[in-house]
């Protein structure tokens, strides 16, 4: 390792915020080699964005707290020289990129930092130029930042720091907000700069599984205060606390070297395939079986197929359901057009504690929405029953989100209908609003207004006129150990997510709707959000969730809606939908294709099942 | 692309499509609607500047964008009426110093004590003190609407550029602040659209205060993230200069606003007016000195700066026209410039002058059109797009 030139030095480094007990991150001293990319992993919470921002000079320059040891990039201390004294060699991305922009146009933008370091002006423009093809921005360089998708934001925001020709790029979950085309796309952008440039690279990312076949060396903090962990990918992930889905299967598996890539995975687990090749997934439905916008549990009453706990509970539960169901199906454009107020029965239940039975909990039927000069939707059907689970999916920009807001009546439809337990959603006043459908939004902080959790329960007990100390409860299930008198900015990602669950279902609403749900979540906070959506599912509520997570999708969902540029471009059972999508299938079925397996907790169901 | 089908629709346009390298210097729209501010400022005939509104509406309407900039001039256009409204009000309300013949009611007087003397709330009212103020009204809203036009065609951003080095980091704070506001506009927006989630009214002023608290961290927030990605992306950094230089600086720039300031007294009072100009002008020398030399502690170069080429002189020079030919047409006609109330006559179309205000039409012919995908959007696809409450309120 000291082989190489070393372009980022921690000797002994320890950060200390103010008033915190312990030192946010200690005995940090190790080297990153010029031209490396080093991947940093670890649980929530542990520190990673402290230890990038000391990279750049922003810990503790900016962010305040105590910083000791030394760190050196470049050969440059970052104690005495500002984050404007290191913004030539490194060049920093954080979480949120609009956070990150300075000018109003994609073309200013990425000369931005140029412009502040004194380049001349023909080298600015030639480099200017070159990103943008560099990064598929040439379209839209006039446009101005503040109408592009995420995933073009990432790439300006990533673009804006590589003009200056920085020699160490620091990034901050570069890929979490996108979309799987759009994260390879930057990280293909990102491995020709170490290949070809020699850039070092160091970067945090909680979705391993797109990210850790890039990695050089991986640097695991495997907890909070612990030292770091820095080696090589394979020998790492073994003990890593996190890890992606093709590791867990390699784990399984019992390989070793464990494999990073499906690549490696199908050649090196192809025992694992033959012990499986007998077996049948639970939770997968047979192929073939119905057409595309099919209510899952129609699906489970013809294939007599086992759609997923949660929907079988729901079964058992409603056994005249199924039928009832079909039988409005035949007429169902008709009765949409004539009568918006069908299912009536439904507005009128005060408490609205259970889904009822034989409507669907949410219907939209040949919607549009417009949105300034954009048709964010065109055309759209869907339906989905209660007890079912369905993951919207698409680039960024396809039209997830507006689709929510169109749910939760807070986007009128242009054209085409939109029923949410029977009623409009734009047109019902909040309070009853809520006891229909709850949507938790991409911001969950957006929910929150209170300074303590517990005046955050309170308020939404009153909201909601449940009994005191509903929501309170709620929380206790979804995260345990909260304080009462936390701030709600001070909770983790995860823990604040919860807590918007939790005001959401105060009202037991029979839609959810979740828009990213797992954005800034670490695999156990992901796992623990996936059993409590699998338990609501269980208990009738209709789940709607808009994500980029393949793996999240395959974990939870009994059926997959496909959008593109705001038309409906599949739908159906999620293993066919995403068995067949190169970009949409998780990594546990492409490594075991032509075999039908989703997750990795259904090839380990079925091998412990084989074993007893 | 786009290009070929509105150059076949319109074959004799003088003007190319709008692209970063023929953009028009923004400080060119500047110079052309103060040009059209002065002449507005030069008449208090009605229809005169009735013709000097439509020529900066015309204007505004052939070569605005769809960019966030561009939609100010609707407030403006809404501002001007205001002002107006406001004018006549008073005028009405607390009587008008033109005395009239021609009643239209008489309003009960309030009485008033001895010391308000002058003062007046209520009684007559009368045609010719409200046509006054009228004229007065619709001049002030001449103006605003020069200047909402300049707002709408020039980009903040790129004035920022053309301002020397040494007041760059003041101009970032202003253009920081502006872009603030619209900002803490769409935070509002969306946080009283996420009430509505929490199952409470999204309108009335109550939501509006229980958003502000979160708005207000979210913007405080923001700032801090948007200082350290400045301060991250070398926003600041300084060359070294010697101190010599930066004493002079300091000299010069202090000293030369020293001047500005006796200088202007100096105009201002009654016998000063023999060295009042020469200390201005050496004052402003100073000053100017002073900004050339600070610039050099700054290391920015520019990126692409918007250059002053023949259109950008065309379309300042038609505004600088129709200013001076409006003021040489106070000395030649003066009464027409400035229609009687007393007695009340209808105001006539000088044509002259007329045809004076019809040169600043010129940058609807000579300045790059912007291309048709920033074209403004339809004010009929915004209103389907906004946010559930108004289709609630109907």
């Amino acid at each position: 390792m000291t082989m190489t030139r070393s372009m980022i030095r921690f000797e002994d480094v320890s950060v200390r915020y103010e008033g915190t007990a312990a030192p946010t991150v200690q005995g940090v001293d190790l080297s990153v080699p010029e031209g490396e990319l080093v991947l940093l992993v670890g649980p929530s919470g542990v520190g990673k964005s402290t230890l990038l921002g000391t990279v750049s000079g922003l810990v503790p320059h900016f962010t305040g707290g105590t910083l000791r040891g030394r760190v050196t990039v470049a050969g440059r201390d970052t104690r005495t020289h500002k984050p404007r004294e290191l913004a030539d060699v490194v060049g920093t991305v954080g979480q949120d990129p609009l956070a990150h922009f300075v000018t109003d146009t994609v073309e200013d933008e990425l000369a931005y930092g140029m412009e502040s370091l004194g380049l001349a002006p023909d080298v600015m423009r030639r480099r200017v130029e070159e990103t943008l093809d560099l990064l598929g921005l040439a379209d839209l360089r006039d446009r101005p930042i503040t109408t592009l998708s995420g995933g073009q934001q990432q790439r300006v925001a990533i673009g804006s720091v590589l003009t200056p020709h920085p020699r160490v790029l620091v990034l901050d979950e570069p890929t979490s907000a996108l979309d799987p085309a759009a994260a390879e796309e930057v990280l293909a952008v990102l491995q020709r700069l170490v290949h070809d440039l020699g850039t070092t690279v160091l970067m945090a990312e909680h979705r391993l599984e797109r990210v850790v076949q890039y990695a050089d060396q991986v640097l695991l903090l495997p907890a909070p205060g612990e030292p770091p962990l820095l080696g090589d990918p394979a020998e790492v992930m073994a003990v890593s606390p996190v890890y992606p889905p093709v590791v867990g299967l390699g784990r399984l598996a019992g390989v070793a070297p464990l494999p990073l890539t499906v690549r490696d995975a199908r050649r090196r687990t192809g025992g694992l395939r033959e012990r499986l090749a007998g077996m049948a997934p639970s939770g997968v439905v047979p192929p073939g079986g119905e057409p595309a916008g099919v209510a899952p549990a129609e699906v489970a009453d013809e294939g007599r197929a086992v759609v997923a706990p949660g929907a079988r509970a729901a079964e058992v539960d409603a056994p005249g359901r199924v039928s009832r169901w079909r039988r409005h199906r035949g007429k169902r454009h008709e009765a949409e057009a004539t009568t918006p107020g069908a299912a009536s029965p439904a507005v009128a239940r005060p408490e609205g504690t259970a889904p009822a039975a034989g409507t669907p909990a949410a219907r939209v039927a040949g919607l549009a929405v417009l949105r300034g000069r954009v048709e964010a939707l065109r055309r759209v059907d869907l339906a989905v029953s209660p007890g079912a689970t369905v993951a919207l999916m698409g680039r960024n920009g396809a039209g997830k989100s507006t689709l929510l807001s169109t749910l939760v009546g807070l986007l009128p439809p242009t054209s085409g209908t939109v029923r949410v337990g029977g009623a409009a959603p734009h047109r019902m006043p909040p309070r009853e609003l809520i006891r229909h459908v709850g949507l938790v939004p991409q911001e969950p902080r957006d929910l929150l207004y209170a300074d303590t959790v517990t005046a955050e329960c309170a308020a939404a007990d009153r909201d909601a006129d449940a009994a005191p100390g509903t929501c309170r409860d709620l929380v206790a299930d979804l995260v345990p150990g909260i304080a009462d008198d936390t701030h709600p900015r001070d909770l983790s990602e995860g823990q604040r997510l919860a807590l918007a669950l939790a005001i959401v279902l105060t009202t037991r609403p029979p839609l959810l709707l979740l828009d990213e749900p797992t954005r800034g979540l670490d695999y156990a906070a992901k796992a623990r959000l996936v059993t409590i959506l699998r338990g609501l599912a269980a208990r009738g509520h209709a789940i709607v969730l808009a994500t980029h997570d393949v793996e999240l999708a395959a974990e939870l969902a009994h059926r997959v809606v496909i959008l593109a540029d705001g038309e409906v471009v599949a739908d159906g059972p999620t293993a066919d939908v995403v068995v067949s999508s190169p970009s949409f299938a998780p990594q546990v079925t492409k490594v075991l294709a032509p075999q039908r397996w989703l997750t990795v907790t259904q090839v380990r169901e079925a091998l412990e099942a084989a074993d007893e | 692309m786009a290009d070929a089908a509105p150059d076949r629709l319109l074959p004799r346009r003088l003007a190319p499509q709008a692209h970063r390298s023929n953009a028009l210097h923004p400080g060119a729209w500047w110079l052309w609607a103060l040009g059209l501010a002065t002449a507005a400022s030069r008449t208090t005939n009605p229809l005169l500047i009735g013709l000097l509104i439509g020529v900066a509406g015309y204007v505004v309407a052939a070569r605005r964008t769809s960019a966030p900039w561009a939609r100010s001039y609707g407030a403006f256009v809404k501002l001007a009426l205001v002002v107006i409204g406001i004018r006549l009000v008073f005028a009405i309300v607390l009587g008008s110093p033109i005395p009239g013949t021609h009643l239209i009611v008489t309003l009960p007087e309030v009485p008033l004590p001895d010391w308000a003397q002058g003062v007046r709330i209520g009684g007559r009212v009368t045609a010719e003190g409200v046509v006054f103020a009228l004229y007065d009204g619709v001049r002030l809203a001449g103006l605003l609407i020069c200047v909402g036009a300049a707002n709408a065609l020039a980009s903040p951003a790129r004035l920022l550029k053309s301002l020397p080095g040494a007041l760059y980091e003041a101009g970032v704070a202003v253009v920081v602040a502006m872009t603030f506001a619209p900002n803490l506009i769409s935070d509002v927006q969306r946080l009283r659209a996420a009430r509505r989630l929490r199952g409470r009214p999204d309108k009335g002023v109550r939501g509006l205060l229980q958003v502000g608290l979160p708005v207000l961290e979210g913007a405080l927030e923001r700032s801090v993230a948007l200082a350290a990605a400045m301060d991250a992306r070398g926003f600041g950094r300084t060359a070294a200069v010697p101190a010599r230089v930066r004493r002079t600086t300091a000299v010069l720039t202090l000293g030369g606003l020293m001047g500005v300031c006796a200088g202007a007294y100096g105009l201002l009072t009654a016998d000063g007016s023999t060295y009042g100009l020469p200390v201005l002008g050496a004052g402003l020398a100073a000053a100017l000195g002073g900004l050339w030399l600070g610039g050099r502690r700054s290391v920015r170069t520019r990126y692409r700066p918007d250059r002053w080429g023949a259109r950008a002189w065309l379309v300042a020079g038609s505004g600088a026209a129709v200013a001076a030919l409006m003021i040489a047409a106070n000395s030649a006609a003066a009464d027409a410039l400035h229609p009687g109330v007393i007695p009340l006559i209808a105001p006539t179309l000088p044509l002259l002058p007329a045809a004076a205000v019809l040169i600043g039409l010129l940058p609807a012919f000579v300045a790059p059109v912007p291309p048709p995908a920033e074209a403004p959007v339809p004010a009929r696809a915004t209103r389907t797009a906004r946010t559930a409450a108004e289709e609630k309120a109907s």
